[in-house]
């Protein structure tokens, strides 16, 4: 019955989601306001609708109603109840369902919080985001319906691949969603602001608390993903430069260059045309990154011969939203008007720059994800396109946006003057300087270049300080009147010095990990002792332990330094009975100085153990730097400008505007 | 600045910046590209000793030999053709006899691929189309393993 009901609610969304699509676009051209309000409430039923849908398959995988085929498959009783509930979304169609749901939710929230919106513009926005979710929902009901039952129910579930098995995991999904599709608010307020013909400032500080908040959701959800592939797939690595992880990323770059680009906006009434555009590229990369996972195109190239309707599906969704977004734009754009001049070296000019950079490393990693799916589609050839493809294209493109983040923020709007930054960010030079010699003087081995990144790293974090210094008149100005400015310093000026440290953060745990990372193979017995990074791991001996539903081969090391004990890791090897699958359990130290990370490999002859050790320095700050840049978002999404001001401010613009019309 | 100067210098920029990239990128295209073949491609085409590339295929059934410390000796084969694999280190987890594998690495000169690199983490998507084609063919296709479910059961879920 349960699963009924949600199958009803997928069906009545889709319904309530076309009406939400054509009343209101009918309205703004009739410029009938009856029609245009039927948007907001339609919104809302929306995400109703299919929040009922969710939960039905929720509650379907929390009670396993194995009569539903979608629980059967990913899930089974005897798995945790975290697990049963992250399930949901662990296969193609709940994801789907989730997707949606979120999509929902991001209209939902601009009908009932967009009041101080132009009708229009609302209408639109509205129409265009409801368009996506009629889409999208059709794709469910027809192609991947997780509601469809089984005659006669089995007995049992087959399981949840146990790698998903995670917390990490569990929410992974939830926020990456987020981040793509928040990303869909932008691009919903571009298409209107095309369909309207009109643009302004005003339309910018109304897309970037959305893609604000899109843009947070990806960070933690790529960070996520990154956490999880690092201590669960057992090799110790961060990223891997996977098309998946490719997918997400390329969204997140090109969702960076949209924040900055809209502040340029917002502030100067520049860029505007670019703006949009990069709105729709921005959630076309997130459709594309939609497309790649689900599709199945990259996990097996059979996926089209397999389910053709999916993938084509989603390649015609893609066709549409992207061509008809980019066709509208060639239309439509040359009427928006130009405006705000400004020199080269300015506040506009960086971020044009930080735009330019950013879009391209994004070219570059699409080239290197999609350029193996071409070859093998017109040719035949299987390649990869791995890690040095993207160490020889991607960092020499972002290395320079990386020393020029700094002088940015000290460059004033319109002209700057590139001396005076340069000036102030005399002092983090130095330090960074200082950085970069002293690692030079107690490095023993690696890379050359990783003395310039860790300097590179420490540059980015002072030169966010000196700007934060600068703002408040450190030493300058009496302690008094710092304090006084610190207390009045906008939020969002915190929150542009937060995310650009965590940058900084991530860069020096980058290159650390990369340049001086220790790994050692072992064919291991009881009793041996290995020596890694200063640590002395003695290997005691394995045992066998049973979880609740798999059973592990636990190896037990003690760790010591010096002589002392660190620690004792437990590295083991699950092995799950219902879905036939073994997982690696990687055992991690995580001591200042980094990660000792030990894994237990298979039994070797003569008794021994294969045994994996890593030492990865500062990896954490690689997660810490995201978490960072997280919070900075979220600060400059806490200023009250962004919430309140603003919106008031540009309505009685727009009330001018109309009025003198 | 005139305006003209001003949107010269930004095309010029624009135009430099793309430049690099194009220029990096095909740069890279020719070094850091690893082409990929089964046993029997390896065969046929006759790849030089000391060309890198990824080999994919099965694990044959009772190939695998455990040598003293972690080198381990396997056969990759396409049930057409095989190919000796000699690999040092810990093999991953979907790692198994009769399932599918890709090895990453370069042939010997005794005709031995030494791999550096074995995944079989997202197993089904290193299966090469005409292997798959010709087990299922073969009637050996091990759907259950290898396809289980849906596409995303297996590998990470975005």
């Amino acid at each position: 019955m349960i699963a009924e009901i949600g199958h009803y609610a997928l069906i009545l969304a889709l319904a309530v989601a076309i009406v939400q699509t054509v009343l209101p676009l009918i309205g703004t051209r009739l410029r009938d306001p009856q029609l245009m309000n039927v948007a907001a409430p339609a919104a809302q039923a929306e995400f109703l609708l299919i929040a009922i849908a969710f939960i039905a398959l929720m509650t379907a995988y929390v009670t396993s109603d194995f009569s539903v085929e979608n629980v059967w498959r990913n899930s089974h009783s005897a798995k945790p109840l975290l697990y049963k509930i992250s399930g949901v979304w662990g296969n193609h169609e709940g994801s789907m369902v989730l997707w949606v749901l979120i999509l929902s939710l991001f209209g939902a929230a601009v009908a009932t919080f967009g009041s101080n919106l132009p009708r229009e513009l609302k209408a639109n926005v509205l129409a265009v985001q409801g368009s996506i979710g009629a889409a999208f929902l059709l794709f469910i009901i027809t192609t991947s319906n997780p509601f469809i039952r089984l005659d006669p129910a089995p007995f049992d579930g087959q399981g949840l691949n146990p790698v998903l098995q995670d917390p990490a995991l569990a929410f992974h999904p939830p926020f990456l969603y987020t981040g793509y599709v928040g990303f869909s608010m932008a691009f919903s307020f571009a298409v209107a602001a095309l369909i309207d013909g009109r643009i302004d400032a005003a339309w910018a500080r109304w897309v970037r608390p959305w893609t604000l908040a899109a843009w947070m959701c990806l960070t933690l959800g790529i960070a996520m993903g990154s956490w999880w592939a690092y201590y669960e797939l057992g090799w110790g690595g961060f990223w891997f430069w996977d098309p998946v992880e490719n997918a997400s990323f390329m969204p997140w770059l090109s969702g960076t260059a949209l924040l900055h680009s809209a502040l340029v906006m917002e502030k100067r009434d520049a860029l505007k045309v670019w703006t949009v555009l990069l709105a729709i590229i921005t959630f076309s990369l997130s459709l594309m990154g939609t497309f790649l996972v689900r599709s199945g195109v990259l996990t097996s190239v059979h996926a089209f011969a397999v389910d053709p309707a999916r993938g084509i599906f989603i390649l015609a969704i893609m066709g549409v939203f992207i061509g008809g977004a980019l066709t509208l734009f060639a239309w439509r754009a040359p009427l928006l008007s130009q405006g705000g001049l400004f020199a080269p070296i300015s506040r506009e000019g960086a971020l044009v720059l930080n735009n330019l950079l950013l879009t391209t490393a994004c070219a570059a990693v699409f080239v290197g994800t999609l350029y193996p799916l071409a070859l093998d589609a017109l040719t035949g050839d299987k390649i990869s396109v791995g890690a040095p493809f993207f160490n020889l294209t991607f960092a020499p493109l972002i290395v320079p946006l990386l020393i020029a983040v700094p002088f940015g923020p000290l460059l004033a709007w319109k002209r700057g003057d590139l001396l005076a930054a340069a000036q102030r960010l005399m002092a983090a030079a130095c330090v960074a300087l200082a950085a970069i010699i002293f690692v030079l003087a107690f490095r023993q081995k690696g890379p050359w270049l990783a003395p310039l990144g860790i300097g590179l790293g420490v540059w980015l974090i002072a030169g966010a300080l000196t700007d934060l210094a600068y703002r408040v008149k450190l030493f300058e100005a009496g302690s008094s009147e710092t304090w006084r400015r610190l207390r009045n310093l906008q939020r969002s000026a915190f929150g542009t010095m937060l995310a650009h440290a965590g940058v900084g953060l991530a860069v020096i745990g980058i290159v650390s990990t990369t340049a001086w990372r220790s790994e050692a193979i072992l064919a291991m017995k009881p009793g041996e002792t290995a020596d890694i990074a200063g640590y002395t791991v003695a290997f005691k001996g394995v045992e066998e332990r049973q979880g609740p539903n798999y059973s592990e081969r636990a190896g037990l090391f003690e760790v010591s330094r010096d002589g002392a004990p660190v620690t004792e890791l437990t590295p083991s090897k699950r092995a799950f009975s219902v879905e036939r699958s073994a997982t690696t359990e990687a055992g991690i130290h995580v001591g200042w100085r980094g990660d000792l990370y030990a894994v237990l490999g298979d039994p070797l002859k003569s008794g021994a153990y294969s045994v994996r050790l890593y030492f990865n320095p500062l990896v954490r700050l690689i997660w810490l730097g995201a978490l960072v840049m997280f919070f900075g978002g979220a600060v400059s999404l806490s200023d009250r400008r962004l919430r309140v001001g603003a919106p008031k401010r540009a309505q009685a613009k727009v009330a001018a505007v109309s009025a003198a019309e | 600045m005139t305006r003209k100067q001003r949107r010269g210098v930004l095309i010029g920029t624009c135009l430099v910046v793309l430049g690099v990239a194009v220029g990096l990128v095909l740069y890279a295209m020719r070094d850091s590209i690893v082409f990929f073949y089964s046993p029997s491609e390896v065969a046929r085409m006759g790849i030089a000793p000391g060309q890198r590339f990824r080999l994919g295929g099965l694990v044959e059934a009772g190939s695998v030999v455990r040598g003293e410390g972690t080198t381990i000796r396997f056969t990759v084969t396409d049930k057409a053709s095989t190919l000796p694999v000699v690999f040092t280190g810990v093999l991953p987890d979907l790692f198994r006899e009769g399932q599918g594998v890709v090895a990453e690495g370069v042939l010997g000169p005794d005709g031995t691929f030494q791999a550096d690199n074995v995944l079989a983490k997202h197993d089904e998507k290193y299966m090469p189309p005409e292997v798959a084609a010709k087990l299922k063919q073969e009637g050996v296709w091990r759907g259950d393993a290898q396809a289980a479910g849906t596409p995303d059961a297996q590998g990470k879920v975005n």
